[in-house]
């Protein structure tokens, strides 16, 4: 079967900016896909190009086999979309904003529409005007969930919603998963995406850095260890993979390399080992440890974010 | 919260920074209005060299209620000075008010319903700066336009005591729909309905004048531009009527703080009116969109070329006496064999044209406008092509202005048909104004293909559009070349009922307009949008 999504080589500029650089990205059919990466790493601009809005440079683009620049109307039949920071016209109210895409996609379901409004708490009858920025993100939602799409693409649709929100917005994509359709989810709360997506891409500066299920990416990278011996340990901190050693009397603290991994906990065990806690790295910590360094050094050097670029 | 302490920390740094951000609106504000006085000024001495030819023009003005009704009360018409203060004191007094109730506007509700006055009132300023520091830039801006205003009458060489009086009238009146603004200000959330509240004030605050003035003058009592009018400039000053002017700006500031201190941060004294649950059946297709995103904006256009229209019409009887014996007035309605009331009614229907070509240009660029608010972006993640999202506001664009159009050929026709042309001018007035419907598509064309292919560079279309004016009001007067006129598409059309009707001109235009638009669209399927 054809992928969802199909990115390969993608290279998109704006003027002397590289917003992206040669980017991949398959989602497959019936999964839930997280898409993570900085502030100003490409994301929306991907999304850009997968809804036909914008025009590759260069690269490989299908969107469920087909071309999204030649084929936009045809395959927007088949998808919804939640921007990031959904903006409504003021005068319209979110009733009528709900029912305007539901028409102009032409799969207007009354009874789910009206389900969604209830379960996450939205008034339609306020203009948008007056909706803050989590209520104006609900009706982006509504809007989207509400269809039959077979692929939904959010580019950060749950900022500014509350915890309740959240939760009710993770009940309705588990069940989108459910009945097999498939979702490409750009998010910074990570949280989230450990939550409902299978497989996850991480992008920086236009770029993929890695692709693959939480547990193949964790596999790649370091285990947390906290340690009680009752010989002091220090000399563990010379093995090769450990980093990050401390040592506090009888508790030793480090992370080591999964391909380390046995060799190092054999060698802690000859130090008589009274307690041992190890915890795969969070996609929090995955994160950071892409980003943390190279992105100090990046800022540093170019200044500019290419958010504002849009 | 007590009244006693008002708390105006940080107000002068809040005042400095609007001069900074607003610097440029500040001074073309100012600027627009002292210059129309200048150039009224100027004109009127060009127009009438001599005490005889003022004897004319008030003897023409005093019977003609519809000069009146839009002008004011003809008081010292026989004066240079009085004319000025008949030609540009109904429109400058509006033009004021305008800035003032626009300004306040902004400052107060706009910056509040922006989420910005939160910030602000975040740091350490003081719960009343924000409005005083506003309050305080207005009220400098209509000072300096009083004083604009009279130093350029004393400089034109006009009596000291009415140049002061015209001044003071411009600055008292802007300082009172100041305060109306701010009042307005405190009773909706929505700066829009606060411009809608202060503007129909004023708007009642010109009828009432208009009825009195017709009148014996007492109904204009009940009217803030009756008062200041009633100062009689040039016309034996008196000064007691600026007692009232003020009273009711002092009224109106405590009412509004009285207003501020019940209401919260944010909101507004009266409750915004929830809106419907669903969407109407019309509002399901990209045209149901634009017809709805765009219809107040057609009303109020409608609105403003019905008035200027009625006003037109009204006169156009009167004015064989009034261009007859004034040889620079004849000239700029100068048409060879037509009556001048003919060309005085081409002329009218090419103005009211141009005026609703901003309303084309306008509503042609809401779609670029959709697209950099990003409100085109979720509408073309729906089965809508560019295309077609594109054409449902071209298709209100051209529509409207064929509204626009008729509204003018209406209006001209029905009120010049009143008051003495017959009802029998209205079917050809009405086809006198809609023979410029090419040009209108024209402009809707133009703009259209800047839109496509130059989307960074649109506000050009508001050039050609001053460019069009200028052609239309001064060409013939500055003695412009024939080619640079023929450029504008509005010299193209026959200046009915001036001259001959053919059919070639608007048949080129439409196909240049048709070419345009295609360009347009072609421009706007390659690039990418935001």
């Amino acid at each position: 079967m054809t992928p969802a999504i199909a990115v390969s080589g993608l290279v998109k500029t704006f003027g002397p900016t590289r917003a992206l650089d040669g980017l991949d990205l398959i989602v497959d059919t019936g999964e839930v896909h997280g898409f993570l990466g900085p502030n100003g790493s490409g994301k929306t601009t991907t999304i850009r190009v997968l809804l036909g809005l914008i025009r590759a440079d260069a690269g490989e683009v299908e969107l469920l086999g087909r071309d999204p620049w030649r084929d936009a109307v045809d395959l927007h039949r088949r998808l919804a979309y939640v921007p990031g920071d959904v903006s409504l016209w003021p005068k319209l109210s979110g009733g009528e904003v709900i029912d305007l895409f539901g028409r102009l996609r032409g799969d207007l379901d009354q009874r789910r529409r009206d389900e969604l409004i209830e379960r996450f708490e939205l008034d339609p009858t306020k203009k948008s005007r007056t909706y803050s920025k989590g209520n104006r993100q609900k009706v982006g939602l509504v809007a989207a969930l509400a269809s039959n799409a077979e692929l939904l693409i959010l580019d950060e649709p749950t900022s500014g919603l509350d915890p309740l929100m959240e939760s009710v917005f993770q009940d309705c994509i588990t069940e989108i998963k459910g009945e097999g359709r498939k979702v490409l989810l750009s998010s910074h709360i990570l949280a989230e995406v450990e939550a409902l997506c299978d497989r996850v891409t991480i992008i920086r500066a236009g770029r993929t850095q890695q692709s693959g299920t939480l547990a193949e990416l964790r596999h790649l990278t370091r285990t947390s260890i906290t340690a009680e011996t009752n010989r002091p340990a220090g000399e563990l901190a010379d093995l090769g993979g450990v980093h990050g050693f401390e040592i506090d009397g009888a508790r030793v603290q480090f992370d080591v390399d999964n391909d380390q991994l046995a060799a190092v906990v054999s060698r802690l065990a000859e130090f008589e080992l009274r307690s041992l806690v190890s915890h795969p790295p969070t996609l929090e910590e995955l994160f950071l440890r892409h980003y943390g360094d190279e992105l100090a050094r990046e800022r540093a050097l170019t200044r500019g974010d290419r958010n504002d670029q849009v | 919260m007590s009244h006693a302490t008002v708390d105006l920390t940080g107000t002068s740094v809040l005042a400095r920074f609007i001069v900074r951000r607003d610097r440029i609106r500040i001074v073309v504000w100012i600027g627009s209005i002292a210059a129309l006085v200048a150039v009224t000024a100027a004109s009127v001495k060009g127009l009438y060299p001599t005490q005889a030819d003022l004897d004319l023009a008030a003897a023409a003005s005093k019977g003609n209620a519809a000069a009146i009704a839009f002008s004011g009360p003809a008081q010292g018409l026989n004066t240079v000075g009085g004319q000025v203060a008949f030609q540009a004191g109904a429109s400058g007094l509006v033009v004021v008010a305008l800035m003032s109730l626009l300004m306040i506007g902004q400052l107060t509700r706009g910056e509040e319903e922006a989420g910005r006055l939160e910030l602000l009132r975040s740091l350490p300023v003081g719960s009343a700066a924000p409005t005083v520091a506003a309050s305080m830039i207005v009220l400098t801006m209509n000072a300096v336009v009083g004083a604009l205003v009279a130093g350029t009458l004393l400089v034109e060489g006009l009596p000291v005591a009415g140049s002061i009086a015209f001044g003071a009238s411009f600055a008292l009146l802007g300082l009172v729909f100041a305060c109306v603004a701010l009042v307005a200000a405190q009773i909706s959330e929505n700066t829009r309905v606060v411009y809608g509240i202060a503007g129909a004030v004023l708007g009642a605050s010109f009828v009432l004048r208009a009825v009195g003035d017709i009148g014996d003058g007492t109904v204009s009592w009940l009217s803030p531009i009756g008062w200041v009018q009633k100062t009689r400039p040039f016309a034996g000053e008196r000064w007691w009527p600026f007692l009232p002017t003020i009273a009711a700006a002092a009224g109106l500031l405590v009412v509004a703080e009285v207003l501020a201190a019940r209401r919260d941060l944010g909101s507004g004294l009266v409750p915004p009116q929830p809106g419907s649950r669903t969407a109407s059946p019309a509002l399901g297709r990209p045209l149901g969109l634009a017809v709805r995103l765009q219809r107040g904006s057609v009303i109020g256009w409608g609105a403003g070329v019905l008035l200027t229209a009625v006003a037109y019409g009204s006169i156009a009887n009167s004015i064989d006496d009034f261009v007859r014996n004034n040889k620079t007035l004849a000239d700029m309605f100068a048409s060879g064999g037509a009556s001048l009331t003919e060309s005085y009614l081409a002329t009218s229907m090419r103005i009211l044209a141009l005026v609703g070509a901003g309303f084309v240009i306008q509503s042609t660029l809401r779609i670029r406008g959709e697209e950099i608010q990003l409100h085109a972006e979720p509408v073309l993640a729906t089965p809508v092509s560019r295309q077609r999202w594109a054409m449902s506001h071209l298709l209100v664009a051209a529509g409207g202005s064929v509204v626009l159009l008729a509204i003018a050929g209406l209006a001209v026709g029905i009120s010049y048909g009143l008051v003495g042309g017959g009802v029998a001018v209205v079917p050809g007035l009405l086809g006198d104004a809609l023979v410029y419907i090419p040009a209108m598509w024209l402009m809707v064309g133009l703009t259209f293909a800047l839109i496509g292919l130059v989307p960074r560079g649109v506000v050009a279309a508001w050039a050609v559009l001053a460019f069009c004016f200028i052609i239309g009001l001064l060409g013939g007067m500055l003695g412009l070349p024939r080619w640079l006129m023929d450029l504008s598409p509005f010299e193209q059309v026959p200046q009915l009922p001036a001259a001959h009707f053919s059919v070639l001109p608007l048949l080129v235009l439409l196909v240049v307009a048709l070419g345009l638009g295609v360009t347009g669209m072609a421009g706007l399927r390659r690039r990418d949008i935001g």
